[in-house]
C-alpha cells in the first residue's frame, strides 16, 4: 500500500521541487525500507482546520513534510477590490474568526492613515480594549486547542470557560460573538453599554485566579514538559527569515512587538510588559502566550480606567461615499497571531485598487517544516499548536 | 452434575451481565466524573441526569451503519474487535468478587489473566493491520509496542506480592493477605498502577488511540458495533485490571462490617475513579518517552523489587 | 499617530496637501536612499514619500543586489521580509508592480521596494536573501501569474494546480470566467450536480 500511495504522490508532486530528495541510505538500501507517506488532514482532528501536511515517516520520524494550504480559500483580496472601503470591514472578520476585533483594527488603522482621519481618543480607548480582549479570548483558545492536541482534556474546557465569559462581553458591545465588526473607519460603531465596565472589570479580577488554574494543570507538569521542552525548536535568526512573527519569535528571545517598537493606536500610553522568552521551543512560546494573556489583562484594566473618566464622541465624522486620496499605505498592528498587516493601494475612488492582507498565520506557517525535521508524529502536532495557526487567515 | 451445570451457568450469566453493564455504565460514570471536574454537567439528556445515556448510545452504535473500508481485509476486520471482546470477558471468569461467589477457581487464575491479557492485544494489532489505513497501522504498531513491554512490567510487578502470597490462585492471594498487601509492597503497587494505565491505554498513555495524532488509532476505520465491541473490550479491560488491583493489593472482599461484595465493589470503583481522574489531569505521553520511561526506569525498579522482596523473606 | 490629539474631530482628507508634501521630501535623509546611491548609482528609478512611508523604485536587475544591501548594512539591517505582493495596472506599459515590503527589526523601521515589470518579464527571487520570500512570491506567482526566477519550487499555493488563470489581474472578472466554476466543478465533482 504505501508503494502505491507514494508513486501516487511522486505523479503528483514530484513535478515541482520543492520536497527535498530523501538521501539514500546504506542502511535503508540494506534493508529495503521505504519511507510511509501519510496524508495529515485536511480533515484532522488536530490540524486546526483545513490544514494539509504531507508526512514522510521512517517509523514515526519525520523526513519530510510539505504544507498544502489554500482549502479555506475565499479570495477576500479580489473581493476587496469590489467593495467600498466600508463594506470591507466586515470581510476582515472573517480572516481570523478567533480575534475579529484585531483583525478590524488593522484594516481601520490602515485606511485611516490613508486618508489621515483623526480619531477620537475615546475611540481609540475602546480600540485597544477590544483588541486586547479579542487577543485574550485568541490566546485561551489557542491554549485550550494546544493543551487538548497533547492529551490534556480538562484546561480546554476551563479555558472556554474564562473565553465564554469574553465572548459575553463582545456580545452586550457589538451583539455579535465572534465576528463582531465593531470598528468603523474613524472609530468605533458605538459607544460601550451601560454595564461593560463593570462586566469586563470583574472579568479583569477573576482572569489571573483562572490562570492559576491552567498554571496548577500544565506549567509544572512534568508530562507537559517533557512534551514541550526542546521541541519544535527554531533560532531567531532562521525564524525570522522564515517570517515568524509575534508571540511565536518572541519566544526565540526576539524582542519584537509592534505595540512597544512601532506604537499605533494610544499604546504608547499603556504600561504593560513584552512578553519575551528565549527558550526557542514550545515550552517558550507556551510561556510567551501565557504572560501575554496577563499583560492584556492589565491593558485592558488601564483603559477601562480611561474610559471611566474620560467620555466623549467614538467616531470621527467620515462620509458616507467615502474617497480616500490616491496613494498607498502600509500599516500593521500586532494581531495575537503576529504582525497584521493591509497594503492598500487607492486610485482615489470609493474602492480600493488594490488590497493586500498580510495575514501572520500564513507567514508563521512557513517555518513548520523547519521546526518538525527529524521529529516525532506526536510533535508535529505540538508545532502546529504552538504556531497558533487559523486557517481562515492562511488561506484568507 | 446437572445441578453444577445449571449453577455455573447462572453464575456466568449473573457475572456477565453484572459486568456488562458495569462496563456499559462505566462509560456514563466516565463522562459524569470528567464532566463534574470540567465545570460540566456531562450527559443531562436521556433520562433523570442522562441515567439511560449508556443504553442510548448502546442502541446508536446498534443501528449505525456497518463501514468496511475498499482497502480492509476483511476476515481479520471482522474478526479483531471479537477478539478484543472475548479477551477482555473471559477474564471476569476467574474474579473472585466474595468469597464464594466466582465463576471458576482455578489454581492459576493471575496466570490465566495475564496471558489472555496479552491474547487481547492481538486483536488490536491486527485491527490496525486489517483496516488498510496509515492511521490504524500506526496505532497498531504502536499498541503492539507499547502492550507487549508494559505486560512485562505488569506481570513483574506482580511478582513481588506473588512470592509473598505464595499462590496464583486469586481467592487464596486475598485469603493469605491479613492485612492488604499493599503495606509489604507499595513499590509494587505503584509500578502496576503505571503498567496497568499503559496497559489499558488510558490517559497518559493512550497513544495507540492518541486522537489529536492518529485520528483515533486502531479503531479510526471501525463503526457501528464492531467499535462499540473495542470500546467494551475497552472499557471491560479496565474493570479488570481495577480487580487484580483490588484483589492483589488490597485485600479483595476482605473488610470490616459490610458483606464482601460490597468492600470489593468499593475498592474495585476507588481504582476506577481514579484511572479517570488521571485522564481528566494529564496531558499525554510521547511515544519514545513513554517506552523510556517503561524500560529504563520501571524495568530497574520492578526487578530490584523482586529481588529485596526475595531477599527479606529469605532472612525472616 | 500624532503625539496630541484634539478632541476636535478632523473628518475631510486633506487632498491637496499630499502633492506639496511629496516635493518637499528630500531624499538624502534617508539612509536607505544613502546607501544604495552610494553602492549602486544607478539603481534607484523612483522615489517617493506618502504618509511616512519611503517608497523606492529600483530597477530589476538590481533587486537582489538592493535587497542584500539593505538587509546586511549596519545602518539598514532589514532582516525581516514582510510580504512580497503584486499589483495590477493594465493601462501601463509594465504593467505589474511587485513590491517588497522589508521590516527592520532592531530599528522598527519600515522600508518598500518596488519592481515594474512588462507582461513578460521575469524578476528575480529574493529566495537567497530572506526564507520566507518562498511562499510570498508563490501566492503572487498564483495570484497574477508573475514569473520568479530561481524560485526554488514556483507552484500554485492557495489555488488548485489545475486553476487556470491569474484572479487578481484586473482582467480577471470577479466571480471568474463565465462557466468556469462548473466547468471545474463537474471535472472534479462529478456527483456534485446541484449547481
Amino acid at each position: 500500500m504505501a508503494v502505491k500511495d507514494e508513486k501516487q504522490f511522486k505523479e503528483l508532486f514530484a513535478k515541482g521541487t520543492s520536497l527535498g530528495k530523501v538521501e539514500e541510505d546504506v542502511m535503508r538500501e540494506a534493508f529495503k525500507t521505504q519511507d510511509l507517506w501519510v496524508n495529515m488532514g485536511p480533515q484532522h482532528p488536530s490540524t486546526h482546520g483545513v490544514l494539509r501536511l504531507i508526512l514522510a515517516l521512517q517509523g514515526e520520524r519525520i523526513v519530510d513534510m510539505e504544507v498544502v494550504i489554500g482549502y479555506l480559500h475565499r479570495g477576500t483580496e479580489k473581493l476587496g477590490e469590489f467593495k467600498t472601503y466600508h463594506q470591507f470591514i466586515p470581510l476582515t472578520d472573517r480572516l481570523d474568526y478567533i480575534a475579529a476585533n484585531a483583525m478590524n483594527h488593522g484594516y481601520v488603522v490602515a485606511v485611516e492613515k490613508l486618508a489621515e482621519i483623526e480619531v477620537p481618543e475615546r475611540a481609540e480607548y475602546i480600540r485597544v480594549l477590544m483588541a486586547e480582549l479579542s487577543r485574550i479570548s485568541s490566546h485561551l483558545l489557542w491554549l485550550a486547542t494546544h493543551a487538548l492536541d497533547i492529551g490534556a482534556m480538562t484546561v480546554f474546557l476551563y479555558c472556554f470557560r474564562e473565553r465564554e465569559m469574553i465572548l459575553d462581553l463582545f456580545e452586550m458591545a457589538t451583539g455579535g460573538r465572534l465576528t463582531t465588526t465593531y470598528f468603523r473607519i474613524g472609530g468605533v460603531a458605538d459607544d460601550l453599554p451601560e454595564g461593560f465596565i463593570d462586566k469586563c472589570k470583574e472579568f479583569c479580577e477573576i482572569f489571573p485566579e483562572r490562570v492559576k488554574d491552567y498554571d496548577d494543570l500544565l506549567y509544572k507538569n512534568r508530562i507537559w514538559l517533557s512534551r514541550t521542552v526542546n521541541i519544535a525548536k527554531i533560532s531567531a535568526e532562521k525564524g525570522l527569515s522564515l517570517g515568524l512573527s509575534g508571540p511565536s519569535i518572541r519566544g526565540s528571545g526576539v524582542n519584537w512587538d509592534l505595540r512597544r517598537s512601532n506604537p499605533y493606536s494610544v499604546y504608547d500610553k499603556l504600561d504593560f510588559e513584552v512578553a519575551v522568552f528565549d527558550g526557542c521551543d514550545v515550552y517558550a512560546r507556551y510561556l510567551v502566550r501565557r504572560k501575554e494573556m496577563l499583560e492584556s489583562c492589565k491593558i485592558v484594566k488601564q483603559c477601562l480606567e480611561w474610559l471611566e473618566k474620560n467620555p466623549g464622541p467614538v467616531r470621527a465624522k467620515v462620509p458616507k461615499v467615502f474617497k480616500p486620496p490616491v496613494g498607498e499605505v502600509y500599516a500593521a498592528v500586532e494581531a495575537p497571531k503576529g504582525e497584521l498587516g493591509y497594503y492598500i493601494v487607492s486610485d482615489g475612488s470609493t474602492r480600493p485598487y488594490r488590497i493586500k492582507i498580510r495575514a501572520p498565520s500564513f507567514a508563521n506557517l512557513m517555518s513548520l517544516p523547519e521546526m518538525c525535521k527529524g521529529h516525532l508524529v506526536a510533535d508535529v502536532i505540538a508545532a502546529i499548536g504552538s504556531i497558533d495557526i487559523v486557517l481562515g487567515e492562511v488561506d484568507r | 452434575m446437572l445441578h453444577e451445570i445449571g449453577l455455573a451457568l447462572l453464575r456466568i450469566i449473573v457475572v456477565f451481565g453484572v459486568a456488562l453493564l458495569f462496563v456499559a455504565y462505566l462509560t456514563y460514570l466516565e463522562r459524569k466524573i470528567i464532566g463534574h471536574m470540567q465545570v460540566r454537567m456531562g450527559p443531562m439528556r436521556v433520562g433523570p441526569h442522562g441515567l439511560l445515556q449508556p443504553i442510548a448510545d448502546g442502541l446508536k452504535l446498534f443501528f449505525k451503519e456497518d463501514i468496511v473500508p475498499y482497502e480492509a481485509y476483511k476476515l481479520t476486520f471482522y474478526v479483531a474487535p471479537l477478539i478484543c471482546l472475548v479477551c477482555a470477558l473471559v477474564l471476569f471468569a476467574v474474579i473472585p468478587v466474595s468469597k464464594s461467589f466466582m465463576i471458576t477457581r482455578i489454581n492459576i487464575g493471575l496466570l490465566y489473566v495475564l496471558s489472555i491479557a496479552s491474547v487481547g492485544v492481538l486483536g488490536i494489532i491486527l485491527a490496525g493491520w486489517a483496516s488498510g489505513s496509515k492511521y490504524s497501522l500506526l496505532g497498531g504498531l504502536r499498541s503492539a509496542a507499547q502492550m507487549f513491554s508494559y505486560e512485562i512490567f505488569l506481570g513483574f510487578s506482580l511478582m513481588g506480592p506473588l512470592m509473598i502470597a505464595g499462590s496464583l490462585d486469586l481467592a487464596k492471594i486475598v485469603e493469605v493477605q491479613k492485612v492488604p498487601m499493599l503495606i509489604y509492597q507499595p513499590v509494587a503497587f505503584v509500578i502496576y498502577i503505571i503498567a496497568a494505565l499503559g496497559e489499558i491505554n488510558r490517559v497518559p498513555f493512550d497513544l495507540p488511540e492518541a486522537e489529536s495524532e492518529l485520528v483515533a488509532g486502531f479503531h479510526t476505520e471501525y463503526s457501528g458495533m464492531k467499535f462499540a465491541y473495542f470500546f467494551l473490550a475497552e472499557y471491560a479491560n479496565m474493570l479488570v485490571v481495577s480487580a487484580i488491583a483490588t484483589i492483589v493489593f488490597l485485600a479483595g472482599w476482605k473488610g470490616p462490617f459490610l458483606p464482601g461484595w460490597v468492600w470489593f465493589l468499593i475498592k474495585l470503583f476507588a481504582f476506577v475513579y481514579f484511572f479517570i481522574w488521571v485522564r481528566a489531569t494529564f496531558p499525554r505521553y510521547r511515544y519514545d518517552q513513554f517506552m523510556q520511561i517503561g524500560w529504563k526506569i520501571m524495568l530497574p525498579i520492578v526487578l530490584a523489587n523482586i529481588v529485596v522482596t526475595g531477599i527479606v523473606m529469605m532472612l525472616i | 499617530m500624532a503625539e496630541e490629539k484634539d478632541r476636535k474631530v478632523k473628518a475631510e482628507p486633506a487632498k491637496e496637501a499630499v502633492e506639496e508634501k511629496e516635493e518637499a521630501v528630500d531624499f538624502d535623509q534617508f539612509v536607505e536612499v544613502r546607501k544604495i546611491k552610494e553602492r549602486f548609482p544607478e539603481a534607484i528609478e523612483d522615489l517617493k514619500y506618502f504618509r511616512g512611508e519611503l517608497t523606492i523604485r529600483v530597477k530589476k536587475d538590481f533587486l537582489i543586489d538592493v535587497c542584500k544591501l539593505l538587509r546586511d548594512d549596519e545602518d539598514t539591517r532589514y532582516n525581516f521580509l514582510t510580504e512580497v505582493i503584486g499589483v495590477h495596472y493594465p493601462d501601463r506599459e509594465k504593467p505589474f508592480e511587485v513590491v517588497y515590503h522589508l521590516y527592520s527589526v532592531p530599528f522598527a523601521k519600515r522600508v518598500r521596494l518596488k519592481v515594474w515589470l512588462a507582461e513578460d518579464e521575469e524578476v528575480e527571487s529574493v529566495c537567497c536573501v530572506w526564507d520566507s520570500a518562498n511562499w510570498y512570491e508563490r501566492e503572487t506567482y498564483d495570484m497574477f501569474g508573475i514569473r520568479f526566477a530561481n524560485h526554488p519550487d514556483l507552484r500554485r499555493i492557495l489555488l488548485p494546480e489545475d486553476w487556470e488563470g491569474f484572479p487578481l489581474r484586473k482582467d480577471y472578472p470577479l466571480e471568474g470566467p463565465p462557466g468556469y466554476r462548473e466547468k471545474w466543478l463537474k471535472e472534479h465533482l462529478p456527483n456534485y450536480n446541484k449547481l
